[in-house]
């Protein structure tokens, strides 16, 4: 069937940069790690190897579902052990939302959240002081697999404009929803160096300079 | 062999024995990579690889006979697109060892035993039982058509007569239900068994030659003919039993051909085995690696042969296939999108031309395309154009500005750009929507209170709304907005017989008007008002018209903003405000008619009827445990001789009756749905025809196919359950007497369960 033919048309869906920050430091503030870890350690997903040279071969490959792993992340405040952390985190159905824009809007998580299933409760991530948006969030399904679908599918991907990271999450607690950064919002938004118009401009220390 | 090992690790024992163990654990795993690996790209060629392989196995075979055995198995079941490399390392392998060669045939019929008697129909390949057989048979023969001819020629012929009388046969009452586009033109939405029949037809006619399918055996063909075979043992298939599920039938699906692609390699022809053996192998890739996205893309692109074929426009057009499937697709819809996304990353260069060129020629053929398969489409293309900041030529698409607003093109648009401001906002769609598709943009999603300005004084309740207003932000109890509301009249009501809260419209307008008002900021604080005044919700919409009317006031104050009024719907059932009878019966009222076709009215009553499901198999499997609880503490009575566990047991029994009947009044609640809902179907459908009838005019408006197909989608999306209904249905509601247009969707439907 004869088309229009888009050959020669610039790509319109190619991959772009936004002028965001990319996360992939560890937190700068020197803090003595309780589990090892740095306080706040971000991870970026890293482009899996080809399939040849993974260890273990295809067939572990096929039955493989890395997305849907713990992070290396543990809340600090968490009131339990490691491993009381990590049976809760295996079975959450909670997620963490991070690098959101603090414009970005409960009904828009909403909409993008539910494509993996019904979503039971959001609740925003808020600057301690101000009471406003500090770019994260918590979703909560009824189902784990709705969550792990979440993890699989939507993690990585853009909300406004921004690729955002899940991560599973122990589950709400009263106060979880509030920036543990000394000024407020969340720690990461204190150190930064960089320009982020979704996230309040430049990171507090270096406004403060 | 682990104890040992664990007892090395304890007392750090004899090192030579950890040594070998773990040794031996190495080269399992060195093993299964190298049969993994074979056919994957390498400096040497395939064959010589596979020499060198079945060298190595051959060696390994007095130690590690049953994990190679085992390991061989599940590669063939598990990555069927390489089947051919497979099958000649065996064949190598049986050259060398013939007893091995016999042990592998027996173990692969075990196999497919196994496989057809747990219902793992996929991995042994697909569906309802003869056309299963006959699917089994045909899908075969690309790769072993040739052989199977050159020997047992008689015996082959009598076959294909026989299948081809049998596709003769065979009723096709339900492939309009399955197809995607109603119309033939450019490409015919083919049951797949006739486009298999088709192909292989045209395989025979070309003497089996096929071009696509690697087979590495041909190279080893002295080797392998001097070797001594194996007779196949008898197989006899399973028996049919109650629990055999077979998968559904569906159409194959077809969107490009040689002439979309003009400067690239040639296309095969949709009757070509070669596009089948493509498909196959595609389908195959994503069913082995739709959790990991990333994998699955890479998977795909470096597919073998791809110099020679279109990859690019295999790749989307099976993609497609897949999230237009009906009734549903495979995996999650949103897999697809995410998937679409990565390829778009592997490829920036190639494959989002072919994603928009595929997105171009859906958009030019909405006019026959399926109603579900065009909700799928537009959840997909807004959530596709968010990920790449709304990037699209709109003006490509000016055609549709000038079509009745209610033919497929422009209600496409206005459902894209609706569902793309949910994922943003209002003021960005105005940004990137040029201004002549400005009456296609969706409105300012703002709540409407009709209590708000002057000229409202005049309206009955004004002053209570007022009242209720201060009420509410005074932080009032339920109670005291109970004696706000006491003082409402009751328009429906003649005398002044007030005796509790009987169905008062008046009320429940000023307190639903005035709270979602109120608390209209945001999702949550629109959630903690629905559960700070539960009480008095319940209480208003106590009766049937209570509900109905409590849905139809929020349905007033939320008209500009779809998205709150499906989360408030959704609340509101899980809060027990309204039941799902009331939404369906809503959804069918007049106050919605003009909003009728509007996709979020149907994404409400499917998740209505979801959430009813989900709610009957929740109390059905409570009801099992329990059961289950019982059945273990006699056991447990019958082993231990315990009196005291009587009393337990009174308490559970107890209990096991009320979830009997919390199931049996779930179960009637859920049929009764279904019943309300294709009620109202043949009620506003009914009165359509008959108007259409008296005025001479064409049935066929956009509305009536939207709202066949719409209850269409009812009985495919949730056929498992309809199935328990059949006789109800066909006695009451389908009956001969119904109009011949609604009665065949009916037909259609019992085709399909046939």
């Amino acid at each position: 069937m004869r088309q229009r033919s888009r050959q020669n048309e610039q790509a319109p869906w190619a991959p772009y940069c936004q002028t965001q920050r990319r996360i992939h430091r560890i937190c700068a503030f020197p803090v003595p790690p309780l589990l090892g870890l740095p306080r706040y350690t971000v991870e970026w997903r890293c482009p899996l190897p080809p399939l040849c040279t993974m260890s273990g071969g295809l067939l572990k490959a096929l039955r493989s579902d890395s997305y849907v792993e713990l992070s290396q992340y543990r809340d600090q405040h968490f009131r339990g052990d490691n491993e009381e952390q990590e049976k809760l985190l295996k079975k959450s159905c909670t997620l963490y939302v991070g690098n959101l824009s603090f414009y970005t809007t409960e009904e828009q998580i909403y909409e993008l959240f539910s494509k993996s299933g019904d979503i039971k409760k959001i609740i925003m991530g808020l600057d301690k002081m101000k009471k406003t948006a500090c770019g994260f969030c918590f979703v909560e399904y009824y189902s784990r697999a709705d969550a792990e679908n979440a993890m699989r599918y939507i993690n990585g991907t853009r909300l406004d404009d921004r690729i955002i990271r899940t991560d599973w999450d122990a589950g709400f607690k009263e106060g979880r929803q509030y920036g543990r950064g000394r000024s407020g919002g969340q720690v990461r938004d204190e150190y930064r160096q960089d320009y982020d118009a979704g996230r309040g401009g430049y990171g507090k220390l270096a406004q403060n300079q | 062999m682990s104890r040992r090992r664990h007892s090395d690790e304890n007392d750090g024992g004899q090192p030579h024995k950890r040594r070998k163990t773990s040794d031996a654990n190495e080269t399992e795993d060195h093993l299964e990579s190298l049969i993994c690996k074979v056919g994957e790209k390498s400096a040497c060629s395939l064959e010589s690889n596979l020499e060198g392989l079945a060298g190595v196995l051959e060696a390994d075979l007095p130690n590690y006979k049953s994990k190679i055995l085992r390991l061989l198995c599940t590669v063939a079941r598990l990555l069927p697109e390489k089947l051919t490399i497979y099958t000649t390392l065996v064949g190598l392998l049986n050259a060398r060892n013939y007893n091995f060669g016999g042990e592998f045939v027996e173990a692969m019929i075990r196999q497919l035993k196994e496989s057809l008697k747990s219902n793992n129909y996929n991995e042994a390949v697909y569906l309802v039982r003869r056309d299963w057989y006959v699917y089994a048979f045909l899908s075969s023969l690309p790769w072993v058509g040739k052989e199977l001819y050159e020997k047992k020629d008689a015996e082959m012929d009598r076959i294909f007569a026989s299948t081809e009388n049998y596709l003769k046969r065979r009723q096709k009452t339900h492939v309009p239900m399955l197809q995607v586009w109603t119309a033939e033109k450019p490409h015919p939405q083919e049951e797949y068994l006739d486009c298999l029949w088709a192909q292989i037809q045209k395989l025979k006619k070309d003497r089996w030659q096929e071009r696509h399918i690697l087979r590495p055996y041909l190279a080893f063909d002295s080797i392998l003919c001097e070797a001594l075979q194996h007779n196949l043992p008898p197989f006899t298939p399973p028996p049919h039993t109650e629990d055999s599920v077979y998968p559904m039938p569906r159409v194959i699906f077809r969107m490009f051909d040689y002439t979309d692609d003009p400067e690239g390699p040639v296309m095969p022809g949709s009757h070509s085995v070669e596009r089948f053996v493509i498909e196959e192998n595609l389908h195959c890739i994503i069913k082995s690696h739709w959790k990991e996205r990333k994998t699955c893309a890479a998977q795909l692109v470096s597919y073998p042969g791809k110099n020679k074929i279109p990859l690019n426009y295999h790749i989307v057009e099976v993609i497609f296939a897949e999230l237009f499937q009906l009734p549903a697709p495979p995996h999650i819809d949103v897999m697809y999108t995410t998937l679409l996304i990565e390829l778009c990353k592997l490829q920036p260069g190639s494959l989002p031309q072919v994603l928009a060129q595929a997105t171009e020629m859906l958009y030019m053929r909405l006019d026959t395309m399926n109603t579900t398969c065009v909700d799928r489409f537009i959840n997909w293309f807004s959530h596709h154009l968010s990920n790449f900041q709304f990037r699209w030529s709109w003006e490509d698409w000016s055609d549709c500005l000038t079509q009745d607003p209610e033919s497929p093109k422009p209600k496409f648009v206005r459902e894209v750009l609706e569902k793309c401001m949910r994922l943003s906002y209002h003021q960005r769609i105005l940004d990137f929507v040029p201004p002549t598709f400005s009456a296609l943009c969706p409105a300012n999603p703002t709540c409407i209170y009709k209590y708000g300005d002057e000229s409202s004084n005049s309206l009955p309740g004004h002053s209570v709304a007022l009242c209720l207003a201060v009420a509410f932000k005074s932080k009032a109890t339920n109670d005291e907005i109970f004696s706000i509301l006491k003082d409402v009249p009751n328009p429906n009501q003649d005398d002044d017989d007030d005796e509790g809260f009987s169905f008062n419209p008046l009320k429940i307008e000023v307190f639903v008007q005035t709270l979602l008002h109120l608390a209209a900021k945001s999702f949550s604080h629109s959630f903690s008002a629905l559960a700070k005044f539960h009480e008095v919700f319940k209480t208003l919409a106590e009766s049937d018209e209570g509900k109905l009317h409590v849905l139809r006031v929020m349905f007033e104050v939320w008209r500009n903003h779809p998205q709150m009024i499906a989360v408030l719907v959704d609340k509101m059932i899980r809060t027990q405000i309204v039941d799902c009878a009331a939404v369906a019966n809503w959804i069918f009222s007049s106050e919605l008619s003009r909003d009728f076709t509007r996709l979020f009215v149907w994404e409400i009553l499917h998740s209505t009827i979801r959430k009813m499901n989900k709610h009957v198999l929740k109390i059905q499997k409570e009801l099992e445990e329990a059961k289950e609880k019982l059945a273990r503490q006699h056991k447990r009575r019958s082993d231990d001789d315990d009196r005291s566990s009587d009393r337990k047991d009174g308490a559970l029994e107890e209990q096991i009756e009320r979830l009997q009947e919390k199931v049996e009044s779930a179960q009637s609640e859920q049929k009764n749905l279904f019943l309300v809902i294709f009620q109202r179907f043949i009620m506003i459908l009914t009165e359509h025809l008959v108007r259409c009838e008296t005025d001479g005019t064409s049935v066929l408006t956009p509305w009536y196919k939207n709202c066949i197909e719409r209850l269409q989608q009812i009985f495919l999306q949730h056929h498992q359950i309809i199935q328990q209904y059949m006789v109800t249905l066909e006695n009451l509601l389908f009956t001969a007497e119904l109009d011949p247009h609604i009665l065949a969707v009916f037909q259609q439907f019992c085709a399909l369960q046939a």
